[in-house]
């Protein structure tokens, strides 16, 4: 807490390289806080992260690399909803299970009164965080700058680090 | 000097200090704002916010419910 109430804002600074709905929300959620805090703050989107800056997104999130993930219905009486499921490996492969467990997740985050991705991306763009886009994968993916929300930098490495360079927090998501 | 009143109930993480912020710059220097919250997270984040735009925390109190009433006021 040394640099509470200083005079120069604090800088945040987040790389964002993960596009599913799970790791969509720990940039959007700390970038819209630190805003609020009267930060200064800028995502450099990289390699599946720069999916999040599409106009339409729909980030899904697979249980399959996330062995550890709790499985719980957002249905049901409340001793049912406080199960954790325990799922095979082998079911999280069969085809539609993605989509199940991105629903479950989604209603369960909205039952519990969490925002949405989509949400929470807005806010942030209403409190001036910086949207960077990375120039180099949004080529090699084949992006465009016009598929991005309105407002989307594009810049490089060198770019971001120089922004990173004079900030306080600096998070690899 | 007026107050006004924000309803939070409901709100998560970090929507709260999200609506604080943004209801402050509507408000006057000298102004409270009364707000009603249900996520115990305020309980650490609206003083960790205060603290850092400098604004004050003027009473931080849990309700017989599941409710957190707190007041800030705009000082600068």
């Amino acid at each position: 807490m040394s640099k509470s109430n200083s005079d120069k804002p604090r800088r945040l600074a987040i790389i964002a390289s993960k596009g599913t709905l799970d790791w969509a929300y720990p940039p959007f959620i700390l970038a819209s806080a630190a805003a609020a805090m009267g930060w200064e703050v800028g995502i450099f989107f990289t390699f599946y992260g720069l999916t999040l800056l599409q106009k339409e997104i729909h980030p899904q999130v697979s249980p399959l690399g996330n062995p550890a993930m709790p499985m719980k219905m957002p249905f049901g009486p409340e001793g049912f909803q406080d199960i954790q499921w325990p799922i095979p490996v082998a079911m999280m492969s069969i085809p539609g299970f993605n989509a199940m467990a991105t629903g479950l997740m989604k209603k369960t985050f909205a039952n519990k009164g969490v925002a949405s991705v989509v949400e929470l991306r807005d806010t942030c763009v209403a409190l001036g965080v910086r949207m960077i886009a990375c120039q180099m994968t949004l080529d090699v993916f084949g992006f465009e700058k016009a598929d991005f929300i309105p407002g989307t930098e594009v810049a490089g490495a060198a770019a971001f680090l120089e922004f990173a360079a004079d900030a306080d927090v600096t998070l690899f998501v | 000097m007026t107050t006004t009143t924000l309803d939070l109930k409901g709100l998560l993480c970090p929507m709260p200090i999200v609506r604080i912020a943004q209801a402050v710059k509507t408000v006057a220097i000298g102004d409270t704002i009364e707000a009603l919250a249900t996520d115990p997270g305020v309980l650490a984040d609206i003083p960790a916010w205060a603290r850092s735009t400098g604004q004050e925390l003027v009473s931080m109190e849990k309700t017989d419910g599941k409710e957190i009433r707190f007041v800030v006021k705009r000082v600068k």
